[in-house]
């Protein structure tokens, strides 16, 4: 390996000299050590890209180099970070379930869980789910379109812009630079700056699908579109803010009271509809085909539940604020959206199993196959899941208790999660020309591990959701409360420590991954046994059936 | 690119004769079960949204034919254990808090009431077992500050300690000697304070310390340092402290005290909650 030693011990001095603008007692030094910091940061980014990781023999691909004049730069950047972040989003996890467990853990004040919980948030909903989204996109609509990315080098500057978002963010959190709006906590100017990267993506996306060569729009393209068009409209309008200095850092929202209430959980549960659900529709619309060899199930079902899915998404927010000062017929309409919206959801699932009816057999050798399925139920569990939620009569059970993060949960690490290794599993092998992945023994590895930490993650967040719940309505004959809070809050203790253990169990997994990603980018093969004792096809050779 | 639609081997259903990339689609229909399914949950939201308030209209919106609002809904449960209490509530605003005590039906009703009043307003100093912790004292000791019996729990849980937004608030604060003793005396008055109950650390420290103790404490603590619920002077010689038993944190506090506040609650709660939470912390450790 080239340079070697040299990229650890400058990105050693680089992290040194920001420890010491940390701990600067006066402004120059801090200034200083600033500077200090940014130019040995260049100096490794530099020194890396001139590096070399491969064995002997192994052909070397140039991460920006293109594949059959399509532009695959920015996807191999996409899926390193993709990877990256998702360990770090699944390691913060790890910490932030710690800290509810042992609240000695919460490390005033950049570590107090209050920073650390959008940290994990936006670390694996927008870093790792967004870079997903961002690479696999542009690798599907290229494929798809027959088309080479519109706008030359805007796909370099949307996968930048977002990772400076990310990192703007993710710092901003740590600072305790935030708008307290769930899932949406960057400020102003940062918000500004997504801005301007969504729309240079969504020009990307739609030159490129405007300049195809197919004649039809393929359905995991409807589905991005939404997903990038959605997100824009909603980023936009729940972000809007005037700021108290055009150099300071708090902003103030447009909106007040109920009605601020109601913009962001509109905004909450389309991110959930439109990143989450309608951009990871999109994938397993690409993927599952292609990785199971088949045609997919039928083409009139995802054109109604395509309809159907984002039509009726949009209005189901109110669900949020059941039994709050929202009036009550909003309550009624998200409710009643949420039922409806069950079957539309239910159309993809049905789609994505029924699309390997005729290529069962590959679940028994194929853990790449095991793992897109395993994603497709968890959706399936989480949109029947969702709408039981929204009932009023199971909302003021469930409402603000642990259950709705054990929800939330087995959608990102089941549904999205999952398709998202899949996808990526995919992709690698292709990417960089390998014949197949270094070891497909390490991908069934992350299955089980993912898996248990995924069972043990729901299925503990169930019982003390609704044990909480139970204890918080708990009268006693006469008519008065059992429980003081505090006493509820202790008995959460053995399911928070349960659940910590299910997020190292999906962590572990996910470093697997990790591991098993970048051995096959540089080149490694493991010598192994096939499994079920049959040779298995390697997704390379599925190809070029078209 | 091929517009011309195939049949799929293995399933034999035709394609619709796109492909992309070399994925085709079927022209499977959609499964029965899944659009009737999809309709029944239409149709249920048209009923729901006629029973239900749903739909905006100008300036209000639809109310449904039930008449159901969440605030009614919320005032007549709240109405039924209102109207489940009246009686007990009224006869606990009514009686003495020695009556009380002395009717088994009033005390226990009174003692669950405090019980969850104590969890929602107590529970966070004291503790949710009004276990208390260092500043915030135990409620199930023998051992009271401003004393065990009913009308004195009363009088404290009503007006707070040393609460400024209160006139009968109890009230006494020790002086910081750390302005009046020397080092010397500080040291040698804290020893003497433990031997009370154990073993100072300097047998003769302790000795120099009883007239400096006799000078200067005994006036509000006791000649034996047994305390004075009067000034809500603290027993020293029993194993309950308020801010530690060492004779280090004892010379804390007489160099310079600390006082903990407690607030007023007659104002915020009235009757006959107050009264409720009196009889739940007397029947934790009262009566002395």
């Amino acid at each position: 390996m080239r340079f070697g030693t040299e990229i650890v011990l400058v990105g050693l001095a680089a992290f040194a000299a920001l420890a010491a603008a940390g701990l600067a007692q006066d402004s120059a030094f801090q200034a200083h050590m600033w500077v200090l910091f940014f130019v040995l940061l260049g100096s490794a980014i530099v020194l890396m890209r001139n590096t070399s990781f491969a064995p002997e023999g192994a052909a070397s691909i140039p991460l920006k180099a293109d594949t059959d004049g399509y532009m695959d730069g920015p996807i191999r950047y996409g899926v390193i970070a993709t990877t990256f972040w998702g360990v770090v989003g699944f390691l913060v996890g790890v910490i932030v379930a710690l800290q509810l467990a042992y609240p000695d853990l919460n490390i005033e004040p950049w570590f107090n869980f209050g920073r650390t919980r959008p940290l994990h948030t936006s670390a694996v909903i927008f870093a790792f789910g967004g870079n997903a989204l961002i690479a696999t996109s542009f690798y599907v609509v290229q494929r798809t379109s027959r088309a080479r990315l519109f706008g030359g080098n805007l796909a370099w500057f949307v996968f930048w812009g977002y990772q400076l978002f990310i990192v703007m963010a993710a710092t901003g959190y740590l600072l305790g630079i935030t708008q307290s709006r769930e899932y949406a906590e960057p400020e102003w100017y940062v918000d500004l700056f997504l801005t301007i990267v969504w729309v240079a993506y969504f020009i990307v996306f739609f030159g490129t699908i405007m300049r195809r060569k197919e004649p039809h729009i393929y359905v995991a393209n409807w589905f991005y579109l939404s997903f990038i068009v959605t997100i824009a409209m909603l980023h936009i309008v729940n972000n809007l803010a005037v700021p108290v200095s055009p150099f300071g850092s708090k902003s103030y929202s447009l909106f007040a009271g109920v009605q601020d209430a109601l913009t962001q959980w509109w905004y909450g549960h389309n991110a959930v509809g439109f990143f989450l659900t309608a951009g990871f529709l999109g994938m397993m619309y690409y993927f599952i085909p292609k990785q199971a060899d088949r045609p997919v199930y039928s083409y009139r079902l995802s054109i109604i539940h395509f309809w159907a899915l984002i039509f009726l998404y949009i209005w189901a927010g109110p669900h949020h604020l059941h039994y709050t000062a929202l009036p009550d017929w909003a309550q009624t309409l998200g409710m009643v959206f949420s039922i409806m919206l069950w079957m539309p959801s239910w159309g993809g699932m049905i789609n994505g199993l029924m699309t390997l009816s005729g290529a069962w057999d590959k679940l028994r050798t194929d853990p790449i196959i095991r793992m897109m399925v395993l994603a497709v139920a968890f959706y399936g569990m989480s949109t029947f899941e969702g709408p039981l939620m929204s009932i009023k009569a199971v909302n003021s059970l469930s409402h603000y208790t642990d259950w709705t993060i054990g929800h939330v949960h087995s959608g990102a690490l089941g549904w999205v999660g999952m398709i998202t290794f899949g996808a990526l599993y995919y992709l690698v092998p292709k990417l960089w020309h390998r014949e197949r992945l270094y070891s497909l023994r390490l991908v069934t590895w992350h299955f089980w591990l993912a898996t248990l930490g995924i069972v043990v993650y729901a299925a503990v967040m169930w019982v003390s959701g609704i044990q909480q719940g139970l204890m918080w309505r708990e009268y006693d004959s006469q008519g008065f409360l059992v429980y003081s809070f505090a006493e509820t809050v202790a008995a959460m203790h053995p399911y928070y420590v349960l659940r910590a253990l299910g997020g190292v169990l999906f962590l572990l997994g996910g470093i697997v991954m990790a591991y098993n990603l970048a051995m096959t980018i540089l080149g490694h093969q493991r010598e192994e046994e096939p499994i079920g004792g049959t040779v298995v096809q390697p997704a390379a050779t599925i190809q070029n059936a078209g | 690119m091929s517009e011309k639609k195939d049949i799929d081997e293995v399933s034999g259903v035709s394609t619709t004769g796109h492909e992309w990339d070399g994925i085709k689609e079927l022209d499977n229909p959609m499964p029965r079960w899944w659009v009737w399914t999809f309709y029944a949950t239409i149709v249920w939201a048209i009923g729901y949204t006629v029973a239900y308030p749903a739909w905006p209209l100008v300036s209000s919106a639809t109310q449904g034919v039930l008449g159901y609002s969440s605030r009614s809904e919320f005032s007549t449960t709240m109405d039924v254990v209102s109207a489940q209490q009246a009686d007990l509530r009224q006869a606990i605003a009514d009686k003495s808090l020695e009556e009380i005590l002395a009717d088994e039906t009033l005390r226990r009703f009174a003692t669950a009431a405090g019980d969850a009043a104590f969890k929602v307003n107590c529970s966070q100093c004291h503790g949710s077992g009004a276990q208390g912790s260092a500043g915030y004292p135990n409620l199930n000791d023998d051992d009271w500050l401003w004393g065990g019996d009913i009308e004195s729990i009363h009088q404290t849980i009503a007006h707070g300690v040393r609460f400024a937004g209160d006139d009968d608030t109890r009230f006494g604060e020790m002086p910081a000697f750390g302005d009046i003793l020397s080092a010397d005396e500080i040291r040698q008055v804290a020893a003497h304070v433990v031997s009370f109950t154990g073993t100072p650390s300097d047998p003769a420290l302790a000795e120099a310390g009883a007239q400096v103790f006799a000078d200067n404490c005994a006036s509000c603590h006791g000649d034996n340092g047994q305390g004075d619920i009067t000034f809500g002077a603290p027993n020293l010689a029993d194993a309950i402290w308020l801010y530690g038993s060492s004779e280090r944190e004892i010379a804390a506090q007489v160099r310079q005290p600390k006082h903990g506040v407690m607030p007023a609650w007659q104002a915020r709660l009235g009757d006959p909650t107050v009264k409720q939470l009196s009889v739940y912390v007397y029947s934790l450790g009262g009566g002395q």
